[in-house]
């Protein structure tokens, strides 16, 4: 029958964190983004592989799944994608079964189970550097002989990692392996495989007992968290700080050089109070978000994440969340975005809807531009014992998302729909060093994505302020400050009707709206708006950082802050759990709730400040 | 003096590091989504299985060694695996 063919369309599958998409990309060339933690690929990813015969061949990534019998919408995918019954997808020609080699007693279940489809396959049993380093000797040709299709070895991390694997999938696709007796235990055969083909030295590697008997330990892994957080925080204000100071200095240099070239007018105020102060107030932010996310990366690379989420899951089920929520909510902390997909992997409907709800509470990337400006000119940069106290501020606004968090959770709890259990069940992976080319490959990305963010959508918003504070221009017997006339003023001045309760003025109300597309956005905003109404020469964040520490109050710092932790802002977060979610009562929900804590929190730390100053 | 050999407990029960093998997954009710998955997991009788870590809180969860992988469970999850002692 299919005897002859070659095959046209294979689709990568195995258990979770077994390196599919690591393989996956060697495979495709392509760069989607893998971790040390089961359930990174929520959906499945297309590729195309170019064989060294100059075949092309359509590779899929599948999310990992433990058994065809899914248990959440991303093992759902990977299980209808198997027996052809996706909506999008045919089924493949080739199944390529992707197994931890370090890992077979979990991965070769799935693998035979799989072979029940009765559709060709070859295993590829990957990190097989790890087990040779780990003394694990498998018998590939046993292998392939007892389960009746071919199986090769690869190193996905590695360049030539996949050369069997590609000589295999050039030729002829295999025969179907032949149909195992109806009644075969797959446990026992399991067990039968590695009796017979694997020589296991212990069950899992000595080295990682060790850091796990210390990682783990009830005590000391809780102070091990703690710190990991804290120096986080403390070296994304203080090792960014000469980074800032150069790009703030080459700022002020630039708008020097426009303002010394061109002549007083229009076209000098757009370059200068529109858009080198709109992006350049953004773009001083850089060094920050590379420190951030070199923290992230380096954590997901490891394995720490999943260690994190058994050292916090009591805290968080006792709140009413999941511990399986910690990964996705972690990851919001880069952006909600991703994070809110992240809850795929999240069994029950419940627990899902209720991440997906407090996610946006995270601190997200985009608000540490906002959170540092603020924090910056209003808190003095004195130390406690050896920690800065503007880091501390930082971890506070950082620790008042999570509570927010964590009090939606209870309180949703206490409305409660009765509880029903909710598995755990977490995989905790062996410990990987990180790949420090994949790390540099996600920095590199991220620093791209905040460039491009910068030259787009942040320079169209400050040119779009810019223009809404200058026009229409004042008639020449107007007295007051030439931007109240503006459109900008108007809008401002109207808003802060609504907004003076929490004390703010209505330059920030004018922030907030191109807050709303990017919440990094409301500091160009800030930036464009006293540009335009000090007509003052600097226009760097370090000067926008002076100027508020003068004219605003201490209290309405707070309050913006405050603000910031929970506000509904950027609407491609809003877009996002309305498509996660599938509802738009949800949606509006979630969004009036923000809405409303936010409002709520900004008004006690404007008058708890007041108050106490 | 003479005692059998196994006395039965579930994993919830264990002390740490106290080896043991599977004898059963029992289902909490008829649909029990989590005891099917635990067998999935690779917990079937006869499969050793130990405790390796309790969490900080509550001594909740339990991370568990079972094969060559480690899971974290929590306690109303373990209770449903039934172990003797080897």
């Amino acid at each position: 029958m299919s005897e002859m063919a070659l095959p046209r369309s294979i689709a990568l599958v195995g258990n979770p964190n077994c390196g599919k998409t690591a393989l996956f990309n060697r495979l495709t060339g392509s760069r989607q983004k893998v971790a040390n933690y089961a359930g990174v690929t929520v959906e499945r990813k297309e590729g195309v592989l170019n064989l060294p015969s100059g075949r092309r061949v359509r590779v899929l990534d599948l999310p990992g799944a433990y058994s065809l019998n899914a248990t959440s919408p991303d093992e759902a995918v990977t299980r209808d994608v198997c027996l052809g019954r996706h909506p999008d997808e045919t089924l493949p020609d080739l199944l390529l079964c992707v197994a931890d080699a370090t890992n077979l007693r979990l991965h070769l279940r799935f693998v035979l189970e799989l072979r029940r489809l009765g559709r060709p396959m070859i295993l590829a049993l990957n990190m097989a550097d790890a087990a040779r380093k780990r003394g694990i000797r498998i018998d590939i040709a046993a292998l392939q002989t007892e389960l009746g299709f071919p199986v090769v070895e690869t190193i996905a991390i590695q360049r030539d990692g996949a050369q069997d694997l590609l000589a295999r999938l050039d030729g002829q696709l295999p025969a179907v392996p032949p149909a195992p007796e109806a009644d075969l235990d797959v446990h026992a055969e399991t067990r039968r495989l590695i009796a017979h083909a694997v020589t296991m030295p212990a069950p899992t590697s000595p080295r990682d007992a060790a850091i796990d008997r210390w990682v783990l330990h009830p005590v000391v892994g809780v102070l091990i968290l703690i710190a990991v957080m804290v120096l986080m925080f403390q070296a994304v204000f203080s090792w960014a700080t000469p980074f800032q100071d150069a790009i703030n200095a080459a700022v002020g240099w630039l708008t020097g050089v426009v303002s010394s070239l061109l002549p007083e007018g229009m076209l000098r105020g757009l370059l200068t109070d529109g858009i080198i102060a709109g992006v350049g107030s953004v773009l001083v932010f850089l060094p920050q978000i590379i420190i951030l996310f070199f923290f992230i990366l380096v954590l997901e690379e490891s394995g720490y994440l999943p260690r994190a989420a058994f050292l916090l899951d009591r805290l968080m089920t006792s709140s009413g969340l999941s511990g399986r929520a910690f990964i996705p909510l972690l990851s919001s902390f880069a952006c909600a975005i991703p994070g809110i997909m992240a809850t795929r992997s999240i069994p029950d409907p419940r627990d899902r809807l209720l991440t997906i709800l407090v996610a946006p509470m995270m601190t997200c990337s985009a608000r540490w531009p906002v959170y540092t400006l603020l924090v910056s000119a209003f808190v003095p940069d004195r130390r406690i014992g050896f920690l800065g106290l503007q880091g501390l501020v930082m971890f506070a606004l950082v620790i008042g998302g999570i509570a927010g968090a964590l009090a939606v959770s209870l309180i949703s709890r206490f409305l409660g729909r009765k509880l029903a259990e909710h598995a755990l069940l977490l995989e905790i992976p062996a410990w990987r060093l990180p790949n420090w080319r994949d790390v540099l490959i996600g920095l590199r990305e991220r620093a791209v994505i905040f460039l491009r963010r910068a030259g787009t959508l942040i320079l169209a918003l400050s040119v779009l302020l810019w223009v809404l504070s200058t026009f229409p221009t004042p008639p020449a017997d107007w007295t007051r400050p030439a931007i109240d006339y503006s459109f900008a003023g108007r809008i401002g001045h109207a808003l802060a009707i609504l907004f003076s309760p929490i004390g703010f003025n209505w330059q920030i109300c004018v922030a907030l709206i191109p807050g709303l597309a990017a919440r990094e956005a409301a500091v160009a905003g800030l930036a464009s708006v006293y540009a335009v109404s000090a007509a003052s020469e600097d226009a760097t964040a370090a000067a926008l950082g002076q100027a508020l520490s003068t004219q605003w109050s201490l209290a309405t710092a707070m309050a913006l802050l405050a603000w910031y932790i929970f506000a509904p802002q950027c609407l491609a977060t809003i877009a996002v759990v309305r498509r996660e979610s599938g509802s738009l009562k949800t949606t509006i929900l979630a969004t009036l709730l923000l809405a409303g804590m936010a409002y709520c929190a900004s008004f006690f730390a404007y008058h708890i400040t007041l108050a106490l100053s | 003096m003479i005692l059998s050999s196994t006395i039965l407990m579930t994993l919830a029960d264990l002390p740490l590091g106290t080896p043991t093998i599977v004898r059963n997954v029992v289902p909490q009710n008829p649909q029990d989504s989590i005891a099917a998955r635990l067998k999935d997991l690779g917990f079937v009788a006869g499969e050793p299985v130990s405790l390796v870590a309790f969490g900080p809180f509550g001594a909740d969860p339990l991370l568990v060694q079972i094969g060559f992988t480690r899971f974290a469970l929590r306690r109303s999850e373990a209770a449903r695996v039934e172990v003797e002692n080897v």
